[in-house]
């Protein structure tokens, strides 16, 4: 190896002007044609390579592309798949505003699983605690007690943020675990339905009507929690576009020196961040289990919390962006199940799918900051 | 007034298809809804073998479909629709958890028949269930495990402290000390069905307490795994599947309790096609082939395994049952009297454990 002379760092050396290079060049701004650009074209891209995996799986990838894209809109039994889409993408837009808020400041909330399941638990318990009792009141204080639920979880890595300076990825990701042992615990302990013979999970909440989230109008699939992240979607709209606090989360996460000349206080603004996040996640674990879901069990949390940090980077990190994110996540969803299902294909393979969209996403974001340049004999 | 004589015609055209129900069908479309990979060795890959021999059985007259990995709550209400809008005849939903979304699902679709693994509720006439008496294999390797342990000590894997893992443990003990009275049973909660980390953590924490013959309610082969470092010193058992591989046999696995559902899966379907199908709620062990237990190794000495052999065929021709009176509960009250049997419903609800075994179980 020593001997050898360096190999320029280039794609392709040319005989007679040299070695081209192809360089990541710093934009001087952000490209805004890139910054809207890039999730069409992360999808298109996502067809052509899921394209490619399909067919050479034996499968007709114009066939499964349909499946997965059009079918639950417009195929046969949209009129029942539409009102899922909403179901599927509510409380990830919920979950998905909320870390947008953070990230948008620099503030890394990956637990939103954790919290969601606290929300959930929490809101659950309320309702539970005065079974079988009827008032109009419950229901509202389930919500409140959902979003407490989920601000209480995300208030843990906050505060040791602040006092002890730790790392909130890790903790608020660790959490996630202790959350899923308490759901555990819940479901085959302190929320068990006592007429359940035993089995774990709770009472469904379909036999509570003053507790329950029922659809508020069936197919479309809109119940309290659809509305819930449609509203939030535009008031963190409002927030960020016209509000002091937006105003100081956008500083602190593009300029952090100038957001604490500017008086930000970032230990503040990782409370808020969080304290938001942790309130809409809670929402949206309260939302499903009182609705789509029914019950607490084992394995009520499927992955929300997770899905959303994809929703809130596919959507820009901007609230409006985030709705048209959710729909489309849930899409691929909803349609990704069709395909397992009416074209064999393994689960596996969906997941590659979508895992693809945030790859790609992420890849051509890229050109969002940085743009290509052929440097030509330039070493 | 139109609306009515189309609903009237629609009606109609309901009950005659329920008439052509009831004289079989030439095709049935079958579908499987699974929690788990079908490449999961244990539960959800017994289920989809089931799932094959119907298609084998059956070749042209019957489609299969199925989906992987369907979480429990609404979104396997959502594949369980999807499923009976597709034209699914009937739909086997393989998981406890599936049981309010099945019955749920089966009250808006009165055609399709819904058949619901392991659970008790049956608020529809086109809903069934089906489970497996595993209890009845957990009495076979409660034999191996009182006749192989050196420390006296063995161990159950919990996953969650449900009626029918607590029913195997009982099982398990019972059968264990029967053969040998000193006998101690430790269990260790793992609170997961398939999560090889901490299958792997539970089986370490047996190990670390003397424990030498290891059973596990959970669906990996994780538990084999910590056996197969002792280098022979630590016995355990097949779990769902066979588990047959050769790096595990002859020990650690040195049998196993194999969920069999392919009997039962051809019996529905085939009732369905010759129109003898009605709803039912079945619960059949080792006598209906439900319930398997794999090949017993060289690692276990020749007469116990001819014990073993004997005692799984007597509770398989029904002669002899796990759980035969006098039979305490923990707290020493008694639960069967000399010579009784415990009823099913006593084992479906269980809660409690029987005299002798230590600790509590989680609340």
């Amino acid at each position: 190896m020593g001997g050898q002379p360096p190999k320029p760092p280039g794609i392709f050396v040319d005989r007679k002007w040299g070695p081209v290079v192809l360089r990541l060049e710093k934009r001087p701004t952000p490209s805004r044609f890139w910054l809207y650009a890039t999730p069409p074209v992360a999808v298109i891209l996502t067809m052509i390579a899921g394209g490619i995996l399909f067919a050479a799986m034996g499968k007709n990838p114009v066939e499964v592309i349909r499946t997965i894209f059009w079918d639950p809109m417009f195929g046969e039994f949209a009129f029942y798949l539409r009102g899922q889409l909403l179901v599927k993408a509510g409380p990830l837009i919920l979950i998905a505003i909320g870390l947008a808020l953070g990230f948008r400041a620099g503030i890394w909330n990956i637990g939103a699983e954790g919290q969601y399941i606290m929300g959930a638990i929490f809101g659950a318990s309320v309702g539970l605690a005065v079974f079988p009792t009827e008032s109009r009141w419950i229901f509202p204080v389930m919500i409140v007690a959902g979003a407490f639920g989920g601000w209480l979880w995300a208030m843990i890595p906050a505060i040791l943020k602040t006092r002890f300076n730790t790392n909130e990825i890790l903790v608020s990701l660790m959490l996630v675990y202790v959350a899923e042992t308490i759901l555990a615990k819940a479901s085959t302990g302190f929320l068990k339905n006592p007429e359940g013979m035993g089995f774990p999970g709770s009472r469904n909440f379909s036999g509570y009507p003053a507790a329950q989230n029922a659809f508020l109008y069936e197919p479309l699939g809109l119940h309290w929690g659809g509305v819930a992240a449609l509203v939030t979607g535009v008031l963190a709209w409002v927030l960020l576009t016209r509000h002091q606090a937006g105003f100081q989360i956008r500083l602190a996460g593009q300029a952090p020196r100038a957001a604490r000349f500017h008086g930000v206080s970032p230990a503040r603004l990782v409370v808020l961040c969080m304290g938001i996040s942790g309130a809409l996640a809670g929402l949206a674990g309260m939302f499903e289990v009182t609705g789509p879901a029914g019950q607490i069990s084992i394995d009520f949390n499927t992955g929300y919390g997770f899905t959303a940090i994809i929703v809130a980077f596919l959507g820009r990190l901007n609230p409006l962006g985030i709705v048209l994110a959710g729909f489309l996540m849930a899409l691929t969803y909803v349609g990704g199940e069709m395909a397992s299902t009416n074209l064999g294909l393994p689960d596996a393979a969906i997941q590659v799918f979508q895992g693809m969209l945030l790859f790609f996403l992420l890849g051509v974001d890229v050109l969002t900051n940085y743009r290509f340049r052929l440097a030509v004999g330039a070493l | 007034m139109k609306r009515r004589t189309l609903l009237a015609s629609a009606a109609m055209g309901l009950m005659l298809a329920s008439g052509a129900f009831a004289q079989g069908m030439d095709k049935v479309k079958a579908c499987f809804v699974y929690v788990g990979p079908i490449g999961d060795g244990g539960w959800t890959y017994q289920h989809h073998q089931g799932a094959l021999a119907v298609q084998e059985k059956f070749g042209d007259k019957v489609e299969i479909q199925y989906q992987e990995n369907v979480p429990e709550g609404a979104d396997a209400e959502r594949v369980l629709t999807q499923m009976a809008l597709g034209g699914c005849n009937i739909i086997f939903t393989t998981s406890f958890g599936y049981m309010d979304a099945t019955n749920a699902v089966a009250a808006k679709f009165p055609d399709v028949k819904f058949e619901h693994a392991t659970g008790f509720k049956r608020e529809h006439p086109n809903v069934s269930t089906y489970n497996a008496r595993f209890y009845e294999g957990r009495a076979v390797e409660g034999l191996i495990a009182g006749r192989m342990t050196k420390s006296n000590k063995i161990g159950y894997i919990g996953s969650f402290p449900i009626p029918e893992v607590i029913m195997g443990i009982n099982s398990y003990y019972l059968a264990a000390k029967k053969v040998n009275p000193d006998v101690q049973l430790s269990v260790v909660w793992a609170f997961t069905w398939f999560d090889p980390a901490k299958e792997a953590d539970s089986a370490k924490a047996l190990i670390d307490q003397g424990v030498d013959v290891i059973a596990s309610h959970t669906d990996s082969t994780a538990p084999l795994a910590e056996a197969a470092k002792t280098g022979g010193k630590v016995i355990g058992f097949g779990q769902a599947s066979d588990m047959a591989v050769p790096e595990y046999m002859p020990t650690p696995r040195v049998t196993s309790i194999i969920d069999n559902w392919a009997p039962y899966y051809v019996e529905r379907v085939g009732a369905l096609l010759d129109g003898t199908y009605e709803q039912k709620d079945t619960w059949a062990g080792i006598g209906g082939g439900e319930v398997q237990i794999g090949e017993i190794t060289e690692a276990i000495p020749a007469e116990v395994k001819a014990e073993a052999e004997a005692l799984r065929d007597a509770i398989g021709a029904g002669t002899l049952h796990p759980f035969t009176g006098p039979i305490n509960k923990q707290d020493g009250s008694p639960w069967l009297a000399e010579g009784a049997t415990a009823p099913d419903g006593d084992l479906l609800g269980m809660g409690f454990y029987v005299e002798g075994i230590t600790g509590d179980i989680p609340q």
